[in-house]
């Protein structure tokens, strides 16, 4: 059996160690490891956006990190968006405009809704559709996604969230 | 029939059940599924396309450490010869069984072999490495046309034509043949005035869920098998698993997961029985989840065509006569989507002399399953695309050339389906009328495009139970696994009629031990289906609850009035929570149950309009207004049937514009990724505006038709249409891409 | 994915010594978004990957209007046009840093990466040889330069001996009304790759109505990225306007030998490249005359 790599990283605001081979993703680790399923699996090679997690505030996708990168990272997965019991602005608005249909998408697209939001508060149409454009949705044809997000986004304009104090990183 | 505003629940648009978990990522779909002592498969596939496998090694990947076990084709038994029905007409048994592992002859790039647990994934990756096949390759039959020529290189030598119950003297490619027809078709053409005849190509495309295929199974010493799949039906999962392994169904459970998109193709079996015969070698619960290449080359795609329709139509405008050949390419084994194709390809028009001739044709492909409204949209290409050559020679405005010839209430089509109360009418109506269709078109290369499509929608049998809590809620369970929220759509028809809020009831979907039978979530047939049950559930516990109300208003059950929710006798009255709240107090519990057998189609029609801009010196289009009209009956929850026609918009365009299987001449897909075959992205497509058309469908309680399936139906044609108009060039081959459309542009107008 | 040893170098000394140790079984490991779908699919092996983004050097990104700009090898593609200044002196990298695959991959992929990689199709390498980029590479016998014009030697390969890694990637400083532009053609807007790729870049005159020196960079056309010379000599003293580009679009055609694959036929991507440097240019152009 390969040899194991010791990990020492912050995952939605908690220490969080964890043994991993070398050749593991950030994906499986997530998923197969520390039992965090939130982020999805549906190409494992870049082009679908359902594993999409924040890396130090960046989106990525965790399917092409090698969970070895993430020494003393800050990872924040869909699990931590909402604020302890509180739904962030964006899952609320994804639930009020129907903008998921299976769902499996809907993690990786919320967390890449967020990191948009967090750098630009008032995006156009355009500017969501492209930054949205590495996550793929096959039920909705995008136009309750893009909805959802224009709405979190007046949302959080208008009654801006107080940060999360732990275990989350709502803002 | 009571109108849609006098309803309280149905027409709102509450936040769905499920809603949360999907957004928190808590929701368990297939591959969350943790078990203790869970081992990990993995499939060896052909690499070619067409050969004989002459023998298999599995010695070396059994030696490597971490691995459980190995099974090939002979851990399945030989059920040669075997059919059985497994709700889409009888199939032969050993065609499905060899699909999920090949016996003697692999038939297309990617077809399952062998198959390994081990450890973890990786481990059994490895294994799969060292088992070695040795092939006899053969040549791989590409093409649907030359598939179909007597001499061409047959796939099976047990595979016969069927041409209305008859059996060809030959083994064929061609497994089927379906004639239809109605009137004097040949006099109706001599006497038309323009008569129009084009052929038509459409490539394989895929359903493309982003969930891969993904199942567990544990097979317990006792004989028991468990499987947790995500698929679109448990109850058809148990059936061809038990018929694969020759057991009876009682030895199954099936837990259906979340599923993450199915579209039609996650009703065969694939990893199901594989995981369960590599489950009964190791004693352990084994998981299989596909790479999303194994999606593209391992499961049904949907079938690539090629379609000739010739109509025949009077100067003013009426369509006196059609004709219709279509070959659908089945994929390695019998059993394409052609009969739907038939049925659909005039399903929108009154068209009183028709032939229509369908074949179902074998070739060195994954094996075809259905795509929202399976075999639709291939006919749908073609026939739009004619009568929009109709109106347009005619003089005649396209929305109104098929208001003039439009299916209505008694039209027979070709297949011999007599239509009840349909709405074609209506939504060509709300088409013509819209902003968008009224609004001018501008810019050299824009042009405006419309067709309709229809789907017929089915009924099938359904199951639902629920029990009433003492805190005036209501808990469901139903068999019908939810793919894109119909959970929510089948306890709003409960509510309803409980006189309850949509949040008062939680619907739950239960597996093949917990609920009645439930057949699968397809063919629209959910809302329509099992929501019919969750409303005769409703009934069956507002006469129980009634009957508990005359215990505490002392009179005769059947003197106790029940309206909108509360139940009265002589000035008392008690709400349904408060009478819930007694139940512990007064007789029994209260458990609704109801069954239902849904019957026949229901109907839906749908018409697109498109705006787009064709680039002409690259070919590429883009689309810059699109708006979806469907006559959907009644819309139980207006988001969601929004969104069905919109998604199924996308996944149309998408066809239209760019998806294809691109093989070589060797069989080879080369674009089995996402990257490379090219779904549309949000950056793709504008807005889909959608205009919900209801005319109640008389068979249903609260006028359901079912919406998911119809909206993929119009756009290939819809768009082709559009970039006739911005170009002038008519596009007759799926998918227009680029390059395509650039040569044809080039060769309408040399450069200047 | 067979398993491999994983080492995050933290000086390029190490990183050389590492590589020069493993040779062929080491992979440098940047933003990794080829590298690890590359190993999960076989089309690469590895014993050993070597994670270079400790080494400050490979991480820097320093730039004067004088000196130019120095890009080290693993900047992610994000930091480029998230860069106000780079982003609006070297606009046609950050055309490219944008769309070399989603958001996502951009906060890990770099330009470095995306050149060491070596696609015939990669979206930065066009832009770089428009540019006049050069390669700055560190070895066992210390450091050498390379034009990106001649980086890539053949698909998937580059000039990298034993032992060797791109530190970073040297810009001429932007000169005066000049500028650059890249366009890709696509079949969807976003999440593919290039059919055809063309970076251009221009400088015009004082009056701003002709052009002095240009360079045009093609993608996807051959086994590795070119330089369309004869068009690039030829645009120098025309006027600045749409039929030259046209006529540029004529010349660069004629250096295209591409293949036909899955994503587009030859004849359609020698089609794009007349298209593509006509356009390009005129952004170009449009933009030169706006600094």
């Amino acid at each position: 059996m390969p040899r194991k790599l010791h990990l020492s990283t912050t995952i939605n605001g908690l220490p969080t160690e964890f043994l991993c081979e070398a050749r593991q993703s950030l994906l499986e680790v997530l998923r197969d490891v520390l039992h965090l399923t939130g982020s999805k699996e549906g190409c494992n090679n870049g082009n679908c956006g359902a594993c999409t997690v924040l890396l130090g505030g960046e989106p990525v996708l965790s399917c092409l990190v090698l969970a070895a990168e993430a020494e003393a990272a800050e990872i924040t997965t869909i699990e931590g968006v909402a604020c302890e019991a509180r739904l962030h602005p964006i899952q609320q608005c994804f639930l009020q405009d129907a903008a998921l249909q299976c769902g499996v998408c809907t993690p990786g697209f919320i967390l890449s809704a967020k990191a948009l939001l967090d750098r630009n508060p008032n995006p156009t149409e355009h500017e969501i559709r492209f930054q949205l454009a590495n996550n793929l949705c096959r039920c909705t044809g995008y136009d309750k996604i893009v909805r959802a997000v224009q709405h979190a986004a007046k949302q959080a304009m208008a009654s801006p969230e107080p940060g999360c104090i732990a275990g989350g990183s709502a803002k | 029939m009571t109108k849609p505003s006098q309803y309280k629940v149905i027409g709102t648009r509450p936040i769905r059940h499920d809603g949360v978990d999907k957004v928190t990522g808590r929701a368990v779909y297939g591959a969350d599924v943790q078990l203790p002592g869970l081992v990990h498969g993995k499939m060896l596939r052909s690499s070619h396309a067409h050969a004989r496998i002459k023998s298999i090694d599995t010695t070396s990947a059994e030696k490597l450490p971490g691995v459980f076990a190995v099974v090939t084709g002979a851990d399945l038994p030989c059920l040669a010869g075997k059919m059985a029905n497994l709700g889409e007409g009888a199939i032969n048994l050993a065609h499905l069984s060899q699909n999920c592992l090949a016996d003697t002859k692999v038939l297309y790039k990617g077809h399952a072999v062998a198959a390994v647990a081990a450890i973890s994934p990786h481990v059994a990756e490895e294994a799969v490495k060292l088992i070695r096949v040795e092939y006899e390759p053969l040549p791989p039959v590409m093409e649907l046309l030359a598939a179909m020529q007597p001499d061409a290189q047959l796939l099976h030598d047990d595979v016969f034509t069927n041409r209305l119950g008859e059996k060809s003297a030959r083994p064929s490619n061609v497994s089927q043949h379906i004639h239809l027809e109605q009137g004097e078709v040949d006099q109706a053409f001599a006497k038309a005035d323009l008569v129009i005849e084009r052929e038509f190509r459409t490539a394989s495309v895929h359903q493309g869920y982003i969930e891969p295929h993904v199942s567990i199974a544990f097979w317990n010493a006792d004989g028991h098998v468990t499987i947790w799949t995500s698929t679109q039906g448990a109850f058809t999962v148990r059936q061809q698993t038990a018929e694969l392994f020759e057991i009876p169904v009682s030895r199954i459970t099936v837990i259906p997961t979340e599923i993450g998109g199915g579209f039609g193709g996650k009703i065969p079996v694939y990893l199901e029985p594989v995981a369960a015969a590599l489950s009964r070698k190791c004693g352990r619960p084994v998981k299989m989840t596909m790479q999303r290449d194994e999606d593209f080359q391992g499961t049904g795609p949907t079938p690539g065509s090629v379609v000739r329709v010739k109509l025949g139509a009077t100067q003013d405008g009426k369509l006196v006569a059609g004709q219709a050949w279509l070959a659908y390419d089945a994929g390695a084994f019998p059993g394409g989507m052609i009969g739907p194709g038939c049925m659909c390809v005039f399903s929108c028009y009154e068209i009183p002399n028709a032939r229509v001739d369908g074949f179902d044709v074998l070739c060195n492909k994954p094996k075809t399953a259905a795509y929202r409204a399976p075999g639709a949209t291939q006919a749908a290409f073609a026939c739009e695309s004619v009568i929009d050559e109709l109106a347009e020679k005619l003089g005649i405005d396209p929305i109104d050339f098929r208001l003039k010839n439009a299916a209505k209430e008694g039209t027979r089509r070709p297949d011999g389906e007599v239509y009840r109360r349909i709405g074609i009418i209506e939504t060509l109506q709300a088409v013509k009328q819209s902003e968008h269709y009224r609004s001018k078109t501008s810019g050299p290369n824009v042009g405006r495009g419309v067709a309709a499509g229809f789907w017929f929608n089915v009924g099938l049998k359904s199951s639902a139970a629920a029990n009433v809590n003492n805190d005036g809620t209501v808990t469901l369970i139903e068999g019908s696994t939810d793919i894109g929220g119909t959970r929510t759509s089948v306890a709003m028809q409960l509510a309803e009629t409980l006189g309850i809020a949509a949040e008062d009831v939680q619907p739950h979907v239960g597996d093949t031990d917990s609920v009645g039978y439930t057949d699968v979530t397809g063919g629209s047939r959910v809302t329509n289906a099992t929501g019919k049950a969750a409303y005769q559930v409703g009934l069956d516990i507002k006469q129980q609850m009634a009957a508990r109300a005359a215990i505490v208003f002392e009179c005769k059950p059947e003197q106790v009035a029940v309206e909108g929710g509360v139940y009265r006798h002589q000035g008392q009255a008690l709400t349904f929570k408060e009478l819930a709240g007694k139940l512990p107090h007064i007789g029994e519990p209260v458990v609704g149950r109801a069954t239902v057998d849904a019957g026949g189609a229901t109907n839906g029609f749908g018409v697109h309009v498109v705006d787009l801009d064709v680039d002409r010196e690259t070919g590429k289009v883009t689309i810059l207004r699109y708006t979806a009209a469907q006559d959907v009956g009644t819309a139980i929850h207006p988001s969601y049937v929004e969104g069905q026609m919109q998604g199924g918009a996308v996944q149309g365009i998408g066809w239209a514009l760019n998806e294809e299987y691109v093989f070589n001449e060797r069989g080879e897909m080369l674009n089995a990724s996402f990257l490379d075959y090219r779904m549309p992205t949000a950056l793709d497509v504008p807005m889909i505006e959608t205009m919900i058309v209801e005319v109640p469908n008389p068979e249903h309680p609260y006028g359901v038709r079912g919406v998911g399936e119809t909206p993929i139906v119009p756009p290939p044609a819809a768009l082709a249409n559009a970039i006739y108009r911005a170009t002038g060039v008519r596009m007759r081959e799926l998918p227009m891409s680029p390059p395509k459309l650039w040569k044809a542009i080039s060769r309408s107008a040399p450069p200047a | 994915m067979k398993d491999f040893e994983y080492s995050a170098a933290a000086t390029i000394d190490e990183a050389v010594s590492l590589l020069a140790r493993w040779g062929d079984r080491a992979k440098v490991l940047t933003g990794g978004t080829d590298l690890i779908v590359q190993l999960r699919e076989g089309q690469r092996e590895a014993d050993m990957v070597i994670d270079v983004k400790k080494i400050p050097q490979l991480m820097e990104s320093s730039y004067s209007r004088e000196k130019g700009w120095r890009l080290g090898a693993a900047v992610p593609c994000h930091r480029i046009y998230e860069h106000a200044e780079v982003a609006d002196a070297y606009p046609g990298l950050a055309d490219a840093a944008r769309i070399i695959g989603g958001w996502q991959i951009q906060s890990r992929a770099s330009i470095g990466g995306n050149l060491c990689n070596a696609s015939p199709a990669a979206d930065s390498i066009p832009i770089l040889i428009a540019y006049h980029a050069t390669c700055r590479i560190a070895g066992p016998n210390g450091e050498r330069t390379v034009p990106v014009a001649q980086f890539c030697v053949g698909p998937g390969r580059n000039q990298l001996a034993r032992g060797e890694i791109l530190v970073s990637l040297d810009f001429p400083p932007s000169l005066p009304r000049s500028s650059g532009a890249y366009l890709r053609f696509i079949p969807r807007n976003e999440m593919d790759i290039a059919v055809v790729g063309v970076g251009s870049w221009v400088q015009l005159n004082a009056r701003g109505d002709a052009i002095e020196a240009a360079r045009i960079g093609l993608g996807a056309v051959a086994p590795t990225p070119l330089v369309a010379e004869q068009a690039s000599l030829w645009l120098c003293g025309k006027p600045a306007n749409d039929d030259t580009f046209a006529q540029a679009g004529e010349l660069a055609r004629l250096v295209a030998r591409p293949i036909s694959d899955k994503r587009g036929p030859a004849e359609y991507r020698t089609h794009l490249v007349g298209v593509l440097t006509k356009r390009t240019l005129a952004i170009a152009t449009k933009r030169a005359r706006e600094t």
